[in-house]
């Protein structure tokens, strides 16, 4: 395994408009992608920002403060590993700096108080455009089967070094998905006892979850007009 | 070490003696009794795989050594293609990945839309119920179909025609209902697409009539079967340290013996308003996850009951014209498409209603910033979702947990060492859907 997880940038990252510009992405602007036009409708110079990325404010409410404060107890390293702790729409979320996940997921096994002994869900998602450049994240999903409750952990790293030390000592059930992660999104963890492509052929190049991996697609023909494939249509934003 | 080419130096240069293998030499250094180690591909085209999964086993005899599980021959990129399609179309994707439980599919995937969009709360009542009672007839027909696959590969032949017949009478109840065998798209965010016709309900009774008499027959025809006893009993064991370690969640983790049901421990759509048990094993073998199922069918069938007692008369979408879908469907002659009174209003008596379905169907509704992720109870164990919203009218990012990818995880764990014919049994009783492990 090298270094650069993508060798070359796959076909079409660079040449077309959705490759850099994918739809729903925060880079995305205007309301039909119109650019350098006469356009006077004011649809074109739309720009969508961000919401900033905030701590929530203690107390954090239901479970949650426990769930911090026990990790915080047990977890001598916990300033340092955690760098924010976000509550939203009912659930908690901790980022953590990548090189730490696999320390944090064992205490928050481990710990009487914490019982996170099921892994869930592991995951990618690809924040383009996030003003650090870490824009990979890896996403745990644990759950507590003591006490029944979920938490989300975070791991975010660049798309130049994208490190992540592997949980499969700890959740063994991470093996596929960790899998699956590196597969779609380029991440790689360290320590896995075989991280290989999972879904995609063995030989393909590039990560296709990637938001700057194009969808592909030809151009269908209906009715007469033709209908570019979908990552090339106009699109709201 | 015998050299087959031996070498002399001529006034030449070097010439070398080619000889024969002999194949008497090469063999008489193994006792084929203890070494006879061969590798054995299986599928991905096979019948008893259960689509295109692929095993690579190490054998010694008839003795599994090693397995390795290959998966991805039925990846169709649709969390990819999730990002270029609006919210709502969605679960015309999502219905399409495993295919044996569309309905839960877009539960889950409705589920967690509502959740970002912040209207739990709001859907209907009735939406609830129907949601409730379209899975739980789900749940019995993808039971069905493992009861009848797992009967076919281990030689009870006729199970495998009586379990499609049933499933077969569910799909017609589903088509009643959405106007699709299979891959719905009847679970909207908001609510359902439509309602549910009063012929439906008479057909879910007539089936409520008969099915657990056929389930006694099912139970009739294989629990006492020596031959099903013999393939089932003791094999492919996994105990909940195992199921827990591998992430295995759903029948065969209750198989092992703990009551884990999301239904019952993180309820939602209001599961914990209905009355069932949690049906739990503890051998952990093929046979208990064998009962554990034709048990679950039996809940579910107490579930669709109460659940068709307590359908009143409602809305089935939610109230917010924001988000729900503008089309009132029907089903004409040629499928499921706008009813002819919502086509008349929006062509001939409301322009603002045209602009509003124009706006809606195409541009879709927004969604605000941030990430859920929504676990339901599915057949095969947890089906969660995690949905990613960047706050415009697509999906950021959808990513499924599907039981099916995980619980295939377990194969090695429960093959490795045992017979050749356990993997068949063991792999079968995972009741892994490979539309669903790949996406």
């Amino acid at each position: 395994m090298t270094d650069s997880p993508v060798p070359t940038p796959p076909i079409g990252a660079t040449s077309g408009a959705p490759a850099e510009f994918p739809p729903a992405s925060p880079a995305g602007r205007g309301m039909f992608g119109i650019a350098g036009s006469g356009d006077t409708s004011g649809f074109g110079g739309l720009v969508r920002r961000r919401p900033a990325a905030v701590d929530t404010p203690r107390p954090y409410g239901e479970w949650f403060d426990e769930v911090v404060d026990a990790l915080e107890e047990a977890y001598p390293g916990f300033d340092d590993a955690i760098e924010r702790v976000v509550v939203d729409r009912g659930e908690l979320t901790l980022h953590i700096r990548p090189e730490r996940i696999a320390e944090v997921c064992q205490i928050l096994r481990d710990d009487e108080a914490l019982r996170f002994e099921f892994c869930s869900s592991v995951s990618g998602v690809d924040y383009l455009g996030e003003p650090d450049g870490r824009r990979l994240h890896a996403v745990y999903h644990l759950v507590s089967l003591t006490y029944r409750r979920r938490i989300r952990l975070e791991a975010a790293v660049t798309a130049e070094k994208p490190h992540v030390p592997s949980v499969t000592s700890v959740y063994p059930t991470a093996d596929w998905q960790e899998r699956e992660a590196y597969d779609m999104f380029g991440i790689i963890f360290d320590g896995h006892p075989n991280l290989t492509r999972i879904l995609m052929p063995d030989d393909w190049e590039g990560f296709p979850q990637r938001k700057d991996y194009p969808l592909g697609g030809v151009p269908v023909e209906y009715k007469g007009a033709e209908i570019p494939p979908p990552d090339q249509r106009r699109s709201y934003q | 070490m015998t050299s087959y080419a031996e070498a002399r130096e001529t006034t030449e240069g070097r010439v070398f003696t080619v000889t024969g293998g002999d194949w008497d030499t090469v063999v008489s250094g193994h006792d084929p009794l203890s070494e006879e180690r061969i590798v054995v591909n299986l599928g991905p085209q096979h019948p008893s795989t259960h689509g295109v999964l692929r095993l690579i086993l190490e054998l010694e005899g008839e003795t599994v050594t090693e397995v390795r599980t290959v998966v991805g021959y039925l990846h169709t990129g649709i969390e990819k293609n999730l990002e270029y399609r609006n919210w709502t179309q969605g679960t015309t994707f999502v219905t399409r990945m495993d295919y044996l439980a569309p309905m839960f599919n877009e539960a889950g995937y409705c589920l967690a839309v509502e959740k970002l969009l912040g209207i739990s709360d709001e859907v209907p009542k009735r939406a609830n119920t129907i949601r409730v009672l379209m899975m739980e007839l789900n749940r019995i027909s993808s039971h069905l179909v493992w009861l009848a696959t797992t009967g076919l590969e281990l030689g009870a032949l006729s199970m495998m025609l009586y379990g499609f017949r049933e499933r077969e009478f569910i799909l017609d109840i589903f088509e009643l209902t959405s106007g699709l065998r299979m891959n719905h798209a009847y679970i909207r965010p908001g609510g359902v697409s439509q309602d549910l016709p009063d012929e439906a309900v008479k057909r879910i009774r007539e089936f409520l009539g008969f099915m657990p008499k056929r389930l006694k027959e099912y139970e009739n025809l294989l629990s006492g079967q020596p031959i099903w006893q013999q393939r089932t009993k003791g094999v492919a064991v996994l105990d909940v340290t195992g199921c827990l370690a591998l992430g295995v969640t759903g029948p065969v983790l209750r198989s092992a013996g703990l009551p884990w049901d999301l239904r019952k421990t993180m309820p939602y759509c209001g599961y914990e308003t209905y009355e069932f048990d949690v049906p739990t094993r503890t051998e952990g073998d093929v046979y208990a996850r064998y009962q554990v199922r034709l048990d679950e069918m039996r809940e579910s069938l107490k579930i669709v009951e109460q659940a068709l007692d307590r359908l009143e008369p409602g809305p089935v979408m939610v109230a917010n014209r924001k988000i729900a879908w503008p089309a009132q469907l029907a089903i004409g002659t040629d499928g499921l498409g706008n009813s002819l009174e919502h086509i008349a209003k929006i062509m001939g008596q409301s322009m603002e209603a045209l602009i509003h379905h124009f706006k809606l169907v195409t541009e879709g509704f927004r969604v605000p910033p941030g990430q859920v992720y929504v676990a339901i109870e599915a057949p095969r164990g947890e089906l969660g979702v995690h949905a990613v919203s960047d706050g415009g009218t697509r999906p950021y990012r959808v990513h499924y947990r599907e039981p099916s990818f995980v619980n295939l995880q377990a194969i090695p764990a429960i093959a490795e060492g045992g017979l050749l014919a356990d993997v068949i049994a063991g792999g079968a009783s995972l009741d892994p859907v490979m539309g669903g492990c790949d996406r």
